[in-house]
């Protein structure tokens, strides 16, 4: 196993974390609670296709031949996808997309900072630029965070129960496997555990000031590293694959 | 102190605005059934941005490449602006946003009904965004020098952003029709669909419309639908051709003449029949407007809520 | 509950060294989530560097019917205005 090849599967799954959260963002086009959200919602799942495309443009290239951006999200099955689980579950109501969207960009945001810092530079320049979106995604996602975990009786209950459902799927989030512990020994991954303490604190403050319980929830899923997906997975990739599956080879 | 009145504003006057090509802004007097034009027509407007997000944004999660999948949820967005911009317009004339939306969920309020059509295809997406994107782009340039100040500024913006739309949509057109011959038919079985549908966007005859003259008179429209309709049929046949797609009408032709190519009878009974709630989409586009807006009352609740605790809580520290 | 939100008018300075300029409106519940959306929505090609919100019922406005008494007296006065001022043949940079 090559260094190369270690970067390029390492590219390709901090992409599959941005294609897949970013398709299912963009469910909520023409959806919003509304149309200042609509708009709003909408950069979020521009921001993180275009995240998704510059992370596989860079595998591509590190894997060489035919292969592009597009072969990447489009040509393999759910087993190849190296996404987090928290990225494909279903939107759910405008509360669990809210709850979805804080504690992955709570985690982005410090890991797009330390990658900035990464030996490998086009890595680095990605994380550069993802950074700056993710900093504003996140100060989007604390203000609905307390408007809604403070606001209504019901949208409080429908915030604590997002919070409930999906605090099962953080806990993969800090998680690191073999590939990525090579790539900080190399310096050129980031260790999210290194950042995980500060992750809770700050949800945790949030959570608290928003009138929300952390739970104390004695379960958590984790595979999506190791293709060990849900089954929304399956039905997320036939949408997105439609085109490519029906028609294989052509240009569009 | 008789001297000193200043003559109430009055019809003429405010026609004599108009004649003069000055823009009437919201705090200008104006004839009622003006301000209620506009509102019609400029809710109309919006609405039908709004709406125009269904059929295109049902192809974001299918979009056939990365790069196409950008534009396409860049574009969608576009009309939601869109759809904000002349929201805003309306609400200059003294009415709210939570009206206009009252009234299309009501029906009393119309879109283009273009978009009770259906995208079937990825094609679609191309015809969409060339043919009814170019559609709408010819009346709206029409629309920039309308009488209404914020009306006209909200066309100005929106043009600059449209000419990307057309273009990305003859761009798929154009691929398809590089691609395999199943690509080529795709284009044009979508052409086929779209192209009466896009000639009937400019609305009846002159002479039948029931607002026209009136609409001239005030400057809120500029041009007449049958001069619009030949603008758009020129520059779009021309298009066509040079991509190798077929234009569905047998009667088309090129009047040297004339200088314009004649075009066949556009069939007003199926017009009449989508408007007045037979085509194939009117209920579905108005129950996804419906369904979002109610699945998203809790939020506007819980938002003005905390807006009024925060409230609470400043005023008790002060 | 009423779930009426204020309406806000926004300005964008597209370049730096240029004014701010009203560009429209939008709805939203605070002034920062205003700013947030006009950014949102106004900026979606980099329109501006920089954004100023302002609730639209804090704006006080003169009335038409004020036209008269506001700006025809200002309308007189043509010797605030360089052009008034004829130079000899020769004279520039003045």
């Amino acid at each position: 196993m090559t260094e190369r090849t270690d970067i390029s599967r390492y590219a390709v799954r901090l992409g599959d974390d941005a294609l897949i959260l970013g398709h299912r963002v963009s469910e909520w086009t023409s959806r919003a609670p509304f149309l200042e959200e609509d708009l709003a919602v909408t950069n979020v799942a521009l921001d993180y296709v275009g995240r998704a495309r510059m992370f596989y443009q860079y595998a591509a290239e590190l894997e060489g031949g035919d292969t592009t951006e597009d072969t990447f999200a489009y040509t393999r099955d759910a087993r190849a996808f190296t996404n987090l689980l928290l990225c494909e579950l279903p939107r759910g109501d405008f509360a669990h997309s809210v709850v979805r969207q804080f504690f992955y960009d709570a985690y982005a945001l410090p890991m797009l900072q330390a990658l900035k810092g990464s030996y490998d530079d086009r890595l680095a320049a990605i994380a550069a630029k993802a950074e700056k979106e993710s900093t504003y995604h996140l100060r989007r996602g604390r203000e609905w965070m307390l408007r809604l975990g403070d606001g209504t009786e019901e949208s409080h209950a429908r915030m604590q129960a997002a919070v409930d459902e999906l605090w099962g799927y953080t806990h993969e989030l800090f998680e690191v496997d073999e590939l990525e512990q090579r790539l900080i020994d190399s310096g050129i991954a980031v260790d999210p555990r290194l950042f995980q303490h500060d992750w809770h604190d700050n949800v945790a403050g949030v959570l608290r000031e928003a009138t929300l319980s952390l739970p104390e929830a004695d379960w958590s899923i984790r595979g999506g590293r190791t293709g060990h997906h849900t089954e929304y997975l399956g039905y997320l990739l036939a949408e997105l694959q439609f085109m490519q599956r029906a028609y294989p080879g052509l240009k569009w | 102190m008789t001297d000193n009145v200043v003559a109430l504003p009055s019809e003429e006057q405010f026609q004599a605005r108009i004649d003069a090509e000055e823009k009437i802004e919201p705090k200008d007097w104006m004839p009622e059934k003006y301000r209620q034009t506009l509102i019609r027509q400029i809710s109309q407007h919006a609405h039908s941005e709004v709406i125009g997000e269904q059929p295109e944004g049902n192809w974001i999660s299918r979009a056939p490449t990365l790069e196409r999948k950008a534009i396409l949820l860049a574009k969608v967005q576009d009309e939601a602006g869109h759809g904000l911009y002349l929201y805003s317009a309306a609400e200059t004339l003294g009415i709210t946003r939570e009206e206009l939306i009252d009234r299309l969920h009501k029906g009393t309020s119309k879109y283009a009904s273009i978009f009770n059509y259906p995208s079937i295809t990825w094609a679609d997406i191309g015809a969409i965004g060339w043919l009814v994107d170019s559609a709408a782009i010819v009346n709206q340039v029409s629309l920039q020098n309308t009488s209404y100040g914020p009306y006209a500024r909200a066309m100005v913006r929106i043009c600059k952003e449209e000419s990307f739309h057309q273009r990305q949509g003859y761009h798929i057109m154009m691929t398809l029709m590089e691609g395999s011959d199943e690509q080529k038919a795709m284009a044009q079985d979508s052409v086929n669909r779209w192209w009466w549908p896009a000639l009937m966007m400019f609305g009846p005859h002159d002479g039948e419309s029931a607002h026209s003259a009136q609409n001239m008179k005030w400057k809120i429209k500029r041009r007449a639908n049958d001069d619009l309709r030949q603008q758009f049929v020129d520059q779009a046949v021309q298009q066509a051709h040079a991509i190798g797609l077929e234009v569905p009408d047998p009667d088309l032709k090129w009047n040297e003449e004339r200088g314009h190519y004649d075009f066949g009878a556009i069939d007003w009974a199926e017009f009449e029949r989508v408007v007045s709630g037979n085509g194939p989409c009117n209920r579905q586009r108005l129950a996804h407007h419906v369904k979002a807006h109610e699945e998203g009352a809790w939020v506007r609740e819980a938002m003005a809520a905390y807006d009024a605790k925060r409230r609470a809580r400043k005023a008790n520290v002060a | 509950m009423s779930d009426h939100m204020q309406l806000y008018e926004v300005f964008i300075r597209s370049r730096r060294g240029l004014d701010h300029k009203h560009v429209g409106s939008l709805h939203a519940d605070d002034p920062e989530q205003a700013l947030e959306y006009a950014r949102d929505v106004y900026t979606r090609r980099s329109e501006g560097v920089s954004i100023w919100v302002v609730a639209s019922k804090d704006i006080t406005a003169s009335q038409e019917s004020d036209c008269e008494s506001f700006y025809d007296p200002l309308d007189d006065k043509p010797y605030r205005h360089a052009s008034m001022y004829e130079m000899p043949e020769g004279v520039d940079s003045l």
